[in-house]
């Protein structure tokens, strides 16, 4: 699976926020053999060596890196925050944030195609951050999208998939586009689940780095994501809605007592 | 003159954004700039000019999701 051309090691995409420690971090990167890195830009006063400092460590781990425009709520922020992060970080990646609703942090789909056409048209690799709309994920790729990023849940809401038929649709209805499940994963079972749905990736960071044991979590994620990816690839038998025997019932010993039902 | 930084006032000399950020103290740090709500590339710096009233934003890179 190839993104914006380029392949990834793993479909296990790590973002790099709310670690207790720098080191606590570097441990989840290597634990969960990350693919993709998520990072961003913040103020920081002259002298202050807290982004140095992160910059530093991000370069030593060599995973290639995914700036976003978090926080952003508007076309022009986003637009304009995306160019300061290509500049700092040299990459055309963009992992596009337009937040509309500030209590669910629900992507503003509007805005969000809006500045998709314009980073597209500069020269920008965009993953833009959705919702499992069809109609919206129709129009970012017509703006120029390669990639789709709907959420599973609200961002940090570790809720899982919230909904299954939605992520279905979207994927039936755009098999040879690469997406990747971002926001909302709280469990590796929910990572498991995004690709027995058919999804190529999935973007954590909340239920790595605030769990008990962040490195022990990033490797469940791993585990979890190989499984899901593993048995998608192995074609899942389909549900049914009555019992079917799984032992053979020709020549069962009917002369025991048992009643036929 | 004075300038906004990160929405908190400088009184600086330089004349040149490259310049503001050396006078800052920001010296070779990675950081990107937005000069007035407009992104200025590092590349760009020298040769771009500072105003009285600029307001300057500084970013960092930093922990991101």
């Amino acid at each position: 699976m190839q993104f914006y051309g380029t392949e990834l090691s793993s479909r296990l995409m790590l973002g790099t926020a709310q670690y207790d420690s720098p080191a606590i971090l570097a441990d989840a990167v290597k634990a969960a053999q990350a693919g993709v890195v998520t990072v961003s830009l913040r103020r920081e006063a002259a002298g202050a060596q807290a982004g140095q400092a992160f910059w530093s460590l991000i370069q030593s781990l060599n995973v290639p890196i995914l700036p976003n425009t978090a926080g952003c709520h508007g076309v022009r922020e986003a637009v304009t925050t995306a160019q300061m992060a290509r500049d700092v970080f040299g990459t055309d990646w963009i992992k596009l944030e337009v937040i509309g609703q500030g209590d669910l942090l629900q992507p503003d789909v509007f805005g969000l195609v809006e500045a998709t056409r314009i980073l597209t048209e500069d020269g920008f690799k965009v993953f833009p951050y959705t919702t499992e709309d069809l109609v919206v994920a129709e129009r970012l790729l017509r703006a120029g999208a390669e990639v789709l990023m709907p959420w599973g849940a609200p961002i940090g809401s570790g809720r899982g998939l919230n909904n299954l038929f939605g992520l279905r649709a979207l994927r039936s209805h755009f098999p040879d586009i690469p997406m990747v499940v971002d926001a909302g994963i709280g469990k590796p079972s929910h990572a498991t689940a995004a690709f027995e749905l058919g999804y190529d990736a999935v973007l954590i960071n909340t239920a790595v780095a605030k769990a008990g044991n962040s490195a022990q979590m990033a490797t469940a994620f791993r585990l979890a994501c190989e499984a899901g990816l593993a048995g998608f690839a192995a074609d899942p038998m389909e549900e049914r809605d009555m019992a079917v025997p799984s032992t053979p019932t020709l020549g069962l010993a009917r002369s025991l007592g048992g009643e036929m039902l | 003159m004075q300038i906004t930084v990160n929405d908190e006032l400088h009184e600086v000399h330089a004349r040149t954004l490259g310049a503001v950020l050396d006078e800052l103290g920001y010296g070779k740090a990675r950081v990107a700039t937005a000069l007035n709500g407009f992104f200025i590339p590092a590349t760009q710096r020298s040769a771009q000019t500072v105003e009285e009233g600029a307001v300057l934003e500084i970013l960092a890179p930093m922990q991101g999701g």
